[in-house]
């Protein structure tokens, strides 16, 4: 390993031990000293910050930290990280004769996106390497959006989102912006950890990382043509089938009918107090949203991988993951019309059934 | 109808086909006198490959269209039955040049209407004009002050846009297009007079034709399009100049609903400023951290507010106002700046709750606004390391405050909103912060959300407090943010009210003196919000069965 590997390898550990206490001073100090120690930027932001809050999502998942002390370590994270970076230079005016340096790119959540950290190292990084970045943050409704990329005649909008539930909305503002003749990039996990389903949504480019998102930038990257007005059917024909459009409508419906199948075909439901009811219906809902979303985008690996996600998270909480597969049939005998949901669920139950169970005695 | 034998020769020609080809039958050698689409044709057919058109052969004889249509006779001759269809083909390639046209014409359109941005429309409109019109194309657009936006573009290069002064004087036609006159004939216009300015950079060879069109506005032109044609091809017809005449129009009128719409972004961005919720951060000790979702999404105001007056000094308290106004909408907006003014110019009378509660009320009700507010006034004051509060709520639900161990309590002050009765009446009550707990301000927008898993179910306060319970310690835009992110959940893509929430913490103690103190962040306008962790390789995120993270869906 070289020095800066040492280094920064050091600093990750400090700034998590930082993070972990609340404690933004600290945080600060540690990226200060890796200033100091001739790091740049763009290596602590990535090599450090982004490392960092990649453990508190991993060490959330593996139960290993509560939800105060994550949204704590995000909020420090993200404080220390705003000293780090140099206040953005003037905006220049939007007028026509604005200097084109490197060019203009707005950086956004996805519409219903609340993890803004990726987008927001994203924008940091293109900063530091000469663009001018607009950084609309989380929460940003799509027409917003689209009045910003008239107004500052963007060159590219980045796109951002780590739910997978997202991706119809992502769609829909990405077909939105080429509209108006500016290409997008994504990134995010939401988009398949291969950048599988960026292309199902119709977006110009998908980007791994923050690196990548810059080079891809720096090779350029081409405005849409006037044939980027488009309807959603148009880049996914398969929901002419109507299955999306059905679960989504059926939503609350859909649950309320597999909490009613579970708490008559297993007993435990029945004494669940309403805080678990809740719960369980929040998962469900989860469920059918992922199960939405599979359908949206056709891809079957998409809800398996969740399901595989969810058993992860059970199992890292000591509950059995095979209590979602009786809610899953539920869920099944009530679309059954649907061809390819039903595969879908049938497919999604297999795979939790099989596999190991760390914990039976759990299971309901 | 023409005979022709193996070799080219005319064995015979009937008394119509003489009409039309009057030498046919006087030439000596194979193919004389026959035109050279007919003899290919011939060849065609005799060269083994028969008569495998899809169409017949056809071509011009002396100014009219014929079409060629082969009977196979003995030995290899062949009997051409020449037919006149120089209507039809007339017709038809009239209508093809039509369709051409429209196809361009409806490009044009697709591709102007999709951009609002007036240099962007001028760029396309140079573009698309080199592509369809000409070699070159120089859009000229109203002055701004003694200057005019130009953008110049070319056959296959990229479009160039510059603000320079000019003179449309110079170039013939360009001064009267500007005012919106009748185009100037192509023929009155001199090539070698155009101004260099006028000229590309990097055109290649003389200017051989020039048309100078004006492009149509709102009433007022949007500003006029030079178009350039080398002296190697051919000049402009009249067909083709009304062709630019109507491509000018659909770019005049995208250039103006771009100028207008820029116009009128403008003016609302302006007026709207003031209306906007202010960035927090950190002031004289005190954590503040703020949150703000109107009710239509389109609209980035409503009817809820907040703002935070810093104290003049550390010592002095800062004061939080949190509120609601009776409405929703721009209306109710417009009612929340009068109020923030209000309470701005009352901050002297700060330390007297109640006193400036009824001034407000006073104002209100000799306004000509018939609506009534509830609101929350906080004055806060850092002191060793802990953060007095005062606290009083003017017919607003009262404020939660998040203790370190997880409680949650409620806050005893209570009172009537103000705007509707001649005089308010509340009672103020005193707390103390200690590091890392918060004081929640929030409207009803957040506990009315209406949703869950289930829909149609209100948040409610109960929901609120726990998910508080789980927000010790946490800094004061943790909370907020997750209050915001939890309420967004629970509505999923339902409607909504204004949804406000303020966040005031008591800082965990520093160890050293750090800059971080304020944590305001100009990026283009967007403070730096706080995020969420990235959490690669996580799908999505269901929570569990037995525990609730309450993590986006």
């Amino acid at each position: 390993m070289t020095d800066f590997g040492n280094a920064t390898a050091d600093l990750r550990k400090r700034l998590w031990e930082a993070v972990l206490d609340g404690d933004a001073y600290h945080a600060t100090d540690v990226l200060h000293q890796g200033l100091d120690a001739g790091l740049e930027r763009e290596t602590l932001l990535l090599g450090v910050i982004g490392k960092v809050q990649e453990k508190v999502g991993r060490e959330w998942a593996a139960n290993r930290i509560t939800v105060a002390q994550e949204h704590a370590a995000t909020a420090v994270n993200e404080r220390a990280l705003t000293t780090l970076v140099p206040p953005a230079p003037a905006p220049p005016s939007a007028g026509p004769n604005r200097s084109r340096g490197r060019g203009r790119v707005a950086v956004a959540c996805v519409e219903g996106e609340w993890h803004a950290f990726p987008a927001r190292l994203v924008a940091e990084v293109l900063q530091l390497r000469g663009w001018q970045v607009d950084y609309l943050g989380p929460q940003i409704p799509g027409p917003h959006l689209i009045a910003h990329l008239h107004h500052t005649q963007a060159d590219v909008a980045l796109l951002s989102t780590s739910l997978p539930t997202r991706l119809p909305a992502a769609h829909a503002m990405i077909a939105a912006c080429q509209a108006v003749g500016v290409p997008v990039m994504v990134g995010g996990r939401g988009f398949g950890v291969d950048g599988r389903h960026a292309g199902a949504v119709g977006a110009d480019r998908w980007a791994p990382d923050a690196r990548a998102a810059a080079a891809a930038l720096e090779a350029g990257i081409a405005a849409p043509g006037p044939r980027a007005a488009r309807q959603v059917v148009d880049d996914l024909p398969h929901l002419a089938d109507q299955e999306y459009t059905m679960v989504v409508k059926s939503r609350s419906q859909l649950i309320e009918r597999t909490l009613a199948g579970l708490e008559e075909h297993v007993p435990a439901v029945r004494h669940y107090t309403d805080t678990q009811r809740e719960r369980t219906a929040e998962d469900y809902a989860h469920i059918v949203d992922f199960l939405a979303t599979a359908l949206y985008v056709d891809d079957a690996g998409l809800f398996t991988d969740f399901l595989a996600w969810t058993a992860d998270v059970l199992d890292a909480r000591s509950v059995s993951a095979r209590c979602l597969v009786p809610g899953l049939h539920l869920l099944g005998r009530q679309l059954q019309d649907f061809p390819r949901a039903t595969i879908l669920l049938r497919h999604g139950a297999a795979a939790v059934a099989a596999r190991p169970d760390s914990d039976p005695e759990d299971s309901p | 109808m023409l005979v022709v034998d193996r070799a080219g020769g005319i064995v015979e020609a009937n008394d119509a086909a003489r009409t039309v080809l009057p030498d046919v039958t006087g030439g000596d050698g194979p193919y004389e006198n026959l035109p050279d689409w007919l003899t290919e044709a011939h060849r065609h057919m005799t060269g083994g490959l028969g008569a495998t058109w899809a169409e017949p052969p056809s071509g011009a004889i002396g100014g009219r269209h014929f079409e060629a249509h082969p009977r196979p006779g003995a030995d290899g001759d062949v009997a051409w039955w020449l037919i006149d269809a120089t209507d039809r083909h007339l017709a038809e390639e009239t209508l093809r040049r039509e369709q051409e046209r429209a196809a361009i014409l409806s490009e044009v359109s697709s591709t102007l209407l999709s951009s609002l941005n007036v240099p962007r429309c001028m760029e396309v409109t140079a573009r698309l004009a080199t592509r369809h019109l000409a070699d070159a194309a120089v859009l000229v657009a109203p002055a701004q002050g003694r200057r005019h936006p130009v953008t110049y573009a070319q056959a296959h290069g990229p479009a160039v846009r510059v603000t320079r002064a000019v003179d449309p004087a110079t170039v013939p036609g360009l001064a009267e297009a500007l005012q919106g006159f009748p185009p100037v004939p192509t023929r009155w216009i001199d090539p070698g007079a155009i101004p260099a300015w006028a000229i590309p950079e990097g055109f290649e060879g003389p200017v051989g034709s020039v048309t100078v069109t004006p492009l149509p506005g709102h009433g007022v032109p949007a500003g006029a399009l030079i178009l350039l044609r080398s002296s190697t091809v051919r000049a402009f017809t009249e067909s083709e100049n009304v062709f630019a005449r109507l491509f000018a129009a659909r770019a005049g009128a995208a250039l103006s609903a771009a100028r207008l719409y820029t116009e009128q972004a403008a003016v609302t961005a302006t007026l709207m400023q003031e209306l906007l919720p202010p960035a927090l951060g950190g002031v004289h000790g005190v954590d503040y951290a703020g949150g703000y979702r109107p009710a239509q999404d389109s609209e980035r105001i409503g009817g809820d507010f907040y703002d935070v007056h810093p104290g003049a000094d550390p010592s002095q308290e800062s004061l939080v106002v949190l509120g609601d106004v009776a409405g929703k909408g721009l209306d109710a907006a417009v009612l929340t700046g009068k109020i923030r003014n209000t309470l701005h110019a009352l901050l002297p009378l700060a330390h007297d709750h109640q006193h400036v509660l009824n001034l407000l009320n006073a104002a209100l009700l000799t306004s000509r606004h018939t609506r009534f507010a509830t609101l929350v006034l906080v004055s806060a004051r850092h002191r060793a390391g802990r953060v007095r509060l005062r606290l009083t709520s003017a017919g607003h639900l009262p404020p939660l405050i998040v203790r370190a161990d997880g409680r949650v309590e409620e806050s005893g002050t209570r009172g009537n909103l103000v705007g509707a009765m001649p005089a308010v009446s509340v009672r103020t009550e005193e707390t103390v912060l200690a590091p890392g707990e918060t004081c929640l301000l929030y409207t009803d927008g957040i506990t009315e959300a209406r949703g869950g898993p289930l829909g149609g179910e209100l948040y409610g306060v109960e929901r609120l407090k726990r998910a508080l319970a789980e927000c010790a310690g946490m800094p004061a835009e943790a909370v907020v943010e997750r209050v915001q992110m939890l309420a967004a959940q629970w509505l999923g893509q339902g409607r909504h009210d204004d949804m406000a929430v303020i966040a005031i913490s008591a800082p965990r103690p520093r160890p050293l003196t750090v800059t971080g103190g304020d944590m305001h962040r100009g990026h283009s306008g967007n403070p730096g919000r706080s995020g969420r962790p990235g959490e690669p390789g996580v799908p999505g995120d269901p929570g569990t069965p037995h525990e609730r993270h309450g993590r986006s869906a």
